[in-house]
């Protein structure tokens, strides 16, 4: 059995935008909302910028207890997860809990409860031996992220298959190809699936620090996020939550649901080569877009748009230049690409599930959402990665991808068009 | 037709035995591995047992380029897979690079070596952050060093669901074989047996506080205190059963037959839990009927509530009478090592022909239950089923079925 | 206020800290000018060894030393070069 899947329902809370509305606005209006660290004190760090989210938990339903017992990217993913369900109209409870299930993508966890817990049992790292008499009640949800699936579930009301998939910065994709098996071979019929990381934290600063894969540009926090520049010089860490309402085709289609799009085709490899470090020929990323152009039954010259991982490190964007050339060929040239990374920064395993929102959001309203701040140009980035401005052109098949620190690479393709009922 | 996944090769790093002939022999002698924590000073915290993997030198079994950049538990997961690899009689170079791929399940990461780091961070600063933090902590990181160690190419994944994470990896798994990918490591090691890990641990609220080795963990005892936390697990080999033919190896272990996974009601709604709906998937799946099950590994959470759940749902499905065991009770609850580990088991009773016992347990018979105790019990093992259950409402159950 | 200099021998036990050693590779043999790269380093393995140098014996590194700093011999001569970090 294999099943066809479709997205009905989207839910984002991104930067500069909460709500699938702003971060659409955002994105098509090409505004940046990256800045300087404001959720602490960023001058001993050697990036001081990031993207960060302007939310109130409470303002946006979340109970005092569910605040407190959930970290951060918890309480993101809760509310995403709500307005998709609301987006796409579903009455769960005819469906039966039993068949709608749960994915939420994550690469790092409850990295901020767990980087201010420790704080304080550790009375700042004064002692190994830290003490337990500090430590709070929910501790044990931070430390296992499942957590993050529970409260999903719980919020929707979900009693399907449910798990946290966290294979780092490709968790947003990977999350969401999960729920696709799920659906396609008949375990669930509906999958709230997505991703949420919040880790603007001191932990995680220091962390990218220490191998400089951060920008430190500070002095320009706007524009410090340049995928594909010239002038590029690392990742903003970012901060975001993406869920959809991931519905068999069959049953969407009897509901009269609205489609976004079909996923049409979903595939992941490993490079295997280096935990941190890409080799610049690209050719499992290649091979990961190959099997899902194959999936989804099209050719290169079919796709319409490329939203690409372009976190604006200096090896990222030649690795994955050289991975769209090597699989689309010459098409590589005459696609537009962009990397939204530029606008909303790196949300790490977010990103993935809040790229598939803007690709499907792109096939809705026939505009490619530009590359930011891409000014100076880079001979070893030769394609047409839309810069500054966003482009009106139809839109119908998107492929995304993603690649993260493990050496996973993963490709979508999502197609719009009259056969998918989008 | 739907392609047969057998399991070819097992690799096991566990509290009472590092490596599977001695984790074997130690469980069907019935030795216990759970003891009193040596790799911090327990002596402040409420708790004070775990089940600690002995004798583990990684030296002796890993390059040093290796060493400074992952977490203890990332070099038992390295082992565990070179041991997997050897008793499959793989060898990954020589086969297509994107033929192979791998799946593991992790709860906490490297939390020791996160620790470490915070330590780093908080006391001295971020400068002193090491550049290895930046991937030896997140829960991804085993199948990341796997798959490069052995060159393995193919979709590869991270599922965490706590200890039913393990087995739902080993499912994602078979998924990929059956979508294509020849030969798939599968499982799940782990351990966050620092004080910090610790600390949250204990937040659980199910940890036993006793002292006493043999008196800590007891499932369906009517004595039940609670679970003692362990660290290890198991690597699988998965292969489709027509490559490992093709290749000329024998079909292994058994087959995974069958699964079904389920998350239990929200609190407070009043409907019941879904560990039997879990156990009847995966035998429908199976195409397996009740009366075919041999025995049961339980998922033996500890907890008297908890017990009583896991005994209403085996006695549900199979009434009193199928043989119910948990070798668990001389390793500790090893979070997402803790399916894989149980499957090694179930693999190697079907193997054997004889059931590994539930040490120390006095069956409390209100559960109505065949626990296996006193000593490993002689049976014709041809499907076993293995259940664990993530703490949150994780359900996940595994059909294992003799290959011949 | 001036500091010994880092020897060889202080690299290659900050190294093998930081990194271990390769298999095929004689750490303790001439290694000068021999690239980290040869001797089984990659980038990570620097940041992190070139970060422990800077901490034990309290010189500033820019970020561009360990980019072109690619043998022992040009390494040792930057740090050797390089202002203490203030106290």
């Amino acid at each position: 059995m294999n099943r066809r899947v479709v997205v009905t329902g989207v839910g984002v809370l991104a930067p500069g935008g909460i709500g699938t509305g702003s971060f659409w606005d955002l994105l098509s209006e090409g505004r940046t909302a990256t800045r300087r660290i404001s959720f602490f004190d960023p001058t001993p760090f050697r990036s001081q910028v990031a993207a960060e989210i302007d939310f109130d938990p409470e303002a946006h339903g979340l109970s005092p207890q569910e605040i407190r017992r959930m970290d951060r990217a918890a309480q993101l993913a809760v509310v995403a997860a709500r307005e998709a369900v609301e987006d796409s109209d579903i009455a769960l409870d005819e469906l039966g809990p039993h068949r709608v299930g749960v994915t939420v993508g994550s690469a790092v966890g409850a990295t901020m409860g767990l980087d201010q817990e420790y704080r304080v049992v550790s009375n700042g790292g004064e002692s190994w031996l830290v003490d337990h008499r500090y430590a709070v009640g929910h501790l044990f949800g931070h430390l296992v992220p499942s957590s993050f699936a529970k409260e999903v579930a719980w919020a929707i009301g979900a009693e399907g298959p449910t798990t946290v998939i966290s294979t780092g910065c490709t968790s947003g994709l990977d999350s969401v190809g999960y729920a696709c098996g799920l659906i396609g071979e008949g375990s669930a019929d509906v999958v709230i699936a997505g991703a949420t990381d919040a880790p603007i934290s001191p932990i995680t600063v220091a962390c990218f620090d220490a191998i400089k894969a951060t920008t430190n540009s500070n002095d320009d926090p706007q524009h410090a996020s340049r995928p594909f520049d010239g002038r590029r010089n690392g990742f903003v860490l970012g901060e975001g939550a993406a869920m959809f309402v991931l519905e068999e085709y069959g049953h969407a289609r009897r509901r009269g649901a609205t489609v976004y799009a079909e996923i049409a085709g979903y595939a992941t490899r490993c490079n295997a080569f280096h935990m941190t470090g890409l080799r610049p020929d690209g050719r499992e990323m290649a091979e990961a877009i190959r099997v899902a152009l194959d999936a989804a039954r099209l050719n290169p010259e079919d796709i319409d748009y490329i939203n690409a991982h372009g976190s604006g490190t200096k090896q990222n964007d030649r690795h994955e230049t050289a991975a769209f050339k090597r699989s689309l060929g010459r098409h590589a040239y005459r696609t537009p690409v962009s990397s939204i990374k530029s606008m909303i920064g790196h949300s790490l395993g977010a990103i993935g599930s809040l790229e598939i929102a803007a690709s499907v959001l792109a096939a809705r309203y026939d505009v490619v959402p530009p590359t930011a701040n891409l000014t100076t140009p880079d001979p070893e980035c030769d394609l047409d990665y839309v810069p500054q401005v966003a482009r009106e052109c139809p839109v119908e098949n998107v492929l995304t991808v993603g690649s993260g620190f493990g050496g996973f690479q993963t490709a979508m393709v999502l197609t719009s068009g009259g056969r998918s009922g989008a | 037709m739907t392609p047969s996944v057998v399991v070819t090769g097992l690799g096991v790093v566990a509290p009472n035995g590092l490596g599977t002939g001695e984790y074997w022999a130690a469980t069907l002698a019935g030795k216990n591995g759970i003891g009193r924590l040596t790799r911090f000073d327990p002596t402040g915290y409420p708790a004070r047992l775990a089940g600690e993997v002995p004798g583990f030198v990684p030296e002796e079994y890993l390059p040093s380029r290796l060493i400074p950049q992952t977490d203890h538990m990332t070099r038992l997961a390295l082992v565990a897979t070179e041991w997997a690899l050897g008793d499959a009689a793989l060898e990954p170079a020589r086969l297509p690079e994107f033929d192979m791929g791998v799946v593991t399940s992790n709860s906490a990461g490297g939390f020791e070596f996160g620790q470490r780091e915070l330590e780093n961070l908080w006391r001295r600063g971020g400068e002193h952050v090491s550049a290895y933090q930046s991937f030896a902590w997140f829960y991804a990181v085993n199948t990341g060093q796997i798959s490069i160690r052995h060159g393995m190419r193919g979709p590869s994944g991270v599922v965490v669901s706590e200890q039913a994470g393990g087995l739902d990896a080993i499912a994602q798994a078979r998924r990929q074989i059956r979508w294509g990918t020849p030969v798939m490591v599968a499982g799940g090691v782990e351990g966050s047996l620092c004080p910090w890990g610790w600390t949250a641990l204990l937040t659980s609220g199910r940890i036993s506080t006793r002292d006493d080795p043999d008196r800590a963990y007891l499932p369906f005892d009517a004595d039940a205190s609670g679970y003692v936390p362990g660290e290890g697990g198991a690597m699988l080999i998965l292969e489709d059963a027509r490559t490992t033919r093709e290749r000329g190896g024998d079909l292994g272990y058994g087959e995974i037959a069958g699964y079904g996974a389920t998350f239990d009601p929200r609190p407070g709604s009043g409907r019941p839990p879904g560990l039997r709906r879990a156990i009847e998937q995966s035998l429908a799946d199976a195409r397996v009927a009740a009366t075919e099950v041999d025995v049961v590994f339980a998922d033996a959470a500890g907890v008297p509530e908890l017990d009583a759940v896991e005994a209403a749902a085996i006695h549900a499905v199979f009434g009193p009478r199928v043989p119910v065991t948990a070798p668990k009770t001389m390793t500790g609850r090893l979070y997402s090592g803790g399916g894989p580990l149980d499957v090694a088991s179930a693999l190697l009773s079907i193997r054997d022909g004889v059931i590994p016992p539930t040490t120390n347990v006095t069956p409390d018979p209100r559960y109505a239950i065949d626990l296996v105790v006193g000593g490993p019990r002689p049976a014709n093992v041809r499907t076993a089923l293995v259940l664990a259950r993530g703490q949150g409402g994780f359900n996940s159950a595994l059909v294992l079925r003799a290959s011949h | 206020m001036a500091h010994a200099d880092v020897t060889i021998a202080d690299l290659r036990r900050v190294l093998r800290e930081a990194a271990g050693a390769a298999d095929n590779v004689d750490l303790d043999g001439d290694i000068l000018d021999l690239e980290f790269a040869d001797l089984g380093y990659d980038s990570l393995a620097l940041l992190e060894t070139a970060a422990r140098i800077s901490h034990e014996f309290g010189v500033k590194l820019d970020d561009d030393v360990v980019v072109d700093a690619n043998t022992p011999r040009k390494l040792l001569t930057a740090v050797n070069s390089a202002w203490p970090a203030s106290p």
